[in-house]
């Protein structure tokens, strides 16, 4: 009995002290007349047929209503889903009638009821693809071309990279290292990117660092009592799985990236772009198979290394053209980069017992020039890849 | 209102390496041509579409538009010493939210709790007293377009009341005309652009000019509120102004009388055979012309309303800065009847509500 007094008593204390500041409201003499500050963020737009739909985040610490809605300039009818105030973090659909033209740019302002507004600009009108049509399947090829292909190909060198001696094998380590920091830095940046088109008050940004470190700390945690760290005959299967994984997931954000600037107009796809990306991803392969040479892989394990790392391409490809929410897709890369992070000490830990702490140390410039290397070759890469 | 623009250097560098095309390249194109849906430019729904949603209830704000046109403010007369008509009105200042959209709320700064103000109309050569009650939250005025002397002239120093306080504007009704009033005080700017403004129309007395033709006589009488050759007309006041709802220094709503498209959604009834006048006031504060255009007529123009004979004949539409005024006289005798539009002929505003119908009816 004393025991839950004691556990109830300060849940007790903190409700009375609630009640007792809203009765007695010491904050009244601030409040005056002053409207609270409103906030709305339009988080995505829908192109249809004739038809813009647009999502709307009320971020108000008050009910905020939308009164009327702009399109390019003038006043325009239409339909709230559902209808009625938004109190704060309710999402509603508005959807407009309206001769949108293709390739142009058009510019939506929604007023609320106390005339505040806020304006969201579609920069190239074009349809929302459906995933469902034979762009679908196109794009899904592109994803391949991204994902599959690169890592694929990479994946080729595993017969030359068993042949070559303990020295080759430190600096094709070291310069999987450096890959994996690129791609840790360039799945974080790109979860903080989507993460600030978010509504500011889910604080997405937050989420994001919080997200990458549990799923490090989670993955690592799993991984040792998985054996990933022993140098039992598990470890570097799995080793090799979870690379797979975190590549796969930062991939998966690299479709996201390459369908959400094809859907607002920001890119052609052109086949050097996407050349551009199966270069820059071939780097990947080597770095899934690096742990595995002292290994026997069977096929099916390689192809299904080659899949948990290069299929997300397709997927993020497809979810990249919708209209997609961006604090989800911020939260997905965050995974990603947590994932990342955690093969990355896996990968530091491996060359450490390998080849530093063990009877025939490698020396240290090959690990540098590898680990460096492996960044240089990921920016420039890059460089003709952006979107 | 700003736009984030597009970043062409992306454009143009995605597009350089994009035009090496090889065989994805074209299944790109390929997959693009067949997805792609163009709008169609005027399918049935949009040509309706473009306007507010929902209506604004005069009750509950207080005001009609529709009145507005026509509701003129006669004051009090009573005859002083040496004879002559005094005319007096009393004018009260008070905040008050007023609704200038459908569900678009606005704190406005109002004369007689209606934006705009009541409109004044008096007769060339009539003593003027208007008595004028500061009930608001800031100091205003009334300064009047018209001929008065320095102390009368509502600035601050000349006539300016502090809330609770009160002054009364003495001047003579010269000239006759279109005019208008607004508040004075300073920040000028916000002043008008809150509500504090109204017509000032000073009908011309014949009496006062002997040497006027009979034909410029009739034209006199036909101005003058209360004559029979004054009731076949089918008089209104548009006092074109806008809103400023997020104080970024540009108008959000667009209107006359306030209420956005409050006469496209309620055409404006005409006599077809019935002579139209309407007294045109530019108040509209941000930017630097208003106007007013006509479809399927023509009208005489009368600048300022300060002459008998039209300063612009038969013309469809007239540019008026701010502050400036003028007397509008056109007919539909013998027109089809049937909806004609009148709008701002800067697109923008009669797309932001500035826009509206005359329901001729035969």
């Amino acid at each position: 009995m004393r025991q839950i007094l004691r556990i109830a008593g300060p849940f007790l204390m903190i409700v009375l002290v609630a009640i007792g500041f809203v009765q007695l409201d010491p904050l009244a003499v601030l409040r005056g007349n002053a409207p609270p500050v409103e906030k709305l963020t339009i988080e995505l737009a829908q192109i249809n047929q004739g038809e813009l739909k647009l999502r709307l985040r009320a971020e108000s610490s008050e009910a905020m209503s939308v009164a009327q809605v702009q399109v390019d300039g003038a006043y325009w009818k239409f339909e709230q889903t559902p209808p009625g105030p938004l109190s704060r973090l309710r999402t509603a659909w508005i959807t407009m009638n309206y001769p949108w033209v293709q390739g142009e740019s058009h510019h939506i302002t929604v007023l609320t009821n106390t005339g505040a507004t806020f304006d969201y600009a579609i920069d190239v009108a074009m349809s929302t693809p459906d995933p469902a049509s034979s762009l679908g399947w196109f794009l899904g090829l592109i994803g391949l071309f991204v994902g599959m292909v690169p890592v694929t190909l990479g994946m080729l060198f595993f017969p030359a990279l068993r042949a070559a001696g303990p020295g080759i094998m430190a600096f094709v380590l070291a310069l999987t290292m450096g890959l994996l920091a690129y791609l840790f830095v360039d799945t974080l940046s790109e979860a903080q990117d989507l993460a600030e088109k978010s509504a500011e008050t889910l604080s997405i940004r937050k989420v994001v660092w919080l997200v990458a470190l549990v799923t490090a700390v989670g993955l690592f945690m799993i991984g040792r009592r998985l054996g990933a760290g022993s140098g039992n005959g598990r470890g570097p299967a799995m080793l090799a799985c979870a690379i797979a994984l975190g590549i796969g997931l930062h991939n998966f954000g690299e479709g996201l990236a390459i369908g959400g600037a094809f859907a607002s107009g920001a890119v052609t796809l052109g086949s050097f772009l996407v050349i551009g990306f199966t270069l820059h991803n071939i780097t990947e392969g080597i770095g899934i198979v690096a742990p595995l040479t002292d290994q026997r892989p069977d096929l099916l394990m390689l192809c299904g290394l080659s899949a948990l790392a290069g299929l997300p391409a397709v997927l993020g490809l497809w979810v990249g053209v919708q209209a997609f929410s961006t604090h989800w897709a911020a939260i997905a890369l965050a995974v990603g980069a947590g994932a990342i992070l955690q093969v990355l000490i896996e990968v530091g830990l491996l060359i450490q017992r390998r080849y530093l702490d063990s009877a025939a140390p490698q020396p240290l410039s090959s690990l540098l020039v590898g680990g460096v290397l492996g960044l240089v070759l990921m920016y420039s890469t890059s460089l003709i890849v952006t979107v | 209102m700003n736009f984030p623009r597009i970043n062409r250097r992306h454009l143009l560098g995605t597009g350089l390496v994009g035009s090496w095309l090889g065989l994805i390249g074209a299944s790109a194109s390929a997959a693009l041509a067949t997805s792609s849906d163009t709008p169609k430019g005027h399918s049935p729904h949009a040509a309706g579409s473009m306007m507010t949603v929902g209506d604004v209830d005069p009750a509950s704000n207080g005001f009609d538009p529709h009145s507005i046109l026509t509701d003129w403010d006669r004051g009090v007369t009573s005859v002083d010493s040496d004879g002559r008509t005094v005319r007096e009105f009393l004018i009260t200042a008070e905040d008050k939210e007023i609704e200038i959209a459908p569900g678009v709320l606005f704190s406005a700064w109002t004369y007689n709790g209606r934006v705009p103000g009541p409109t004044l109309r008096v007769t060339e050569g009539e003593r003027l007293r208007i008595v004028f009650r500061n009930n608001g939250s800031m100091p205003h005025t009334m300064h009047f377009h018209g001929i008065h002397g320095a102390s009368m002239d509502g600035l601050t120093g000349a006539g300016e009341v502090e809330p609770g306080g009160e002054f009364t504007y003495r001047f003579d009704a010269y000239p006759f005309g279109c005019h208008l009033y607004h508040c004075h005080s300073i920040p000028l700017k916000r002043h008008i652009h809150k509500g504090l403004y109204g017509g000032f129309i000073i009908d011309p007395d014949p009496d006062l000019h002997p040497d006027l033709d009979p034909q410029a006589i009739a034209i006199a009488r036909s101005r003058q509120h209360g004559t029979p050759e004054n009731a076949i007309w089918q008089e209104m006041v548009m006092v074109m102004n806008g809103f400023d709802t997020n104080f970024d220094d540009e108008n959000e709503v667009y209107a006359v009388n306030t209420v956005a498209h409050a006469y496209a959604k309620q055409p404006i009834a005409i006599a077809r055979d019935r002579p139209v006048r309407i007294y045109l006031i530019n108040i509209t504060e941000f930017d630097q012309i208003n106007s007013f255009h006509l479809h399927a007529n023509f009208f005489d123009y009368h600048d300022h309303g300060t002459t008998l004979a039209p300063t612009s004949r038969t013309i469809d539409t007239v540019m008026l800065c701010q502050g400036q005024r003028g007397i509008v006289e056109f007919s539909f005798a013998g027109f089809e009847p049937g909806r004609y539009m009148f709008h701002a002929h800067q697109s923008e505003f009669a797309e932001l509500g500035w826009m509206g119908h005359f329901e001729v009816v035969a």
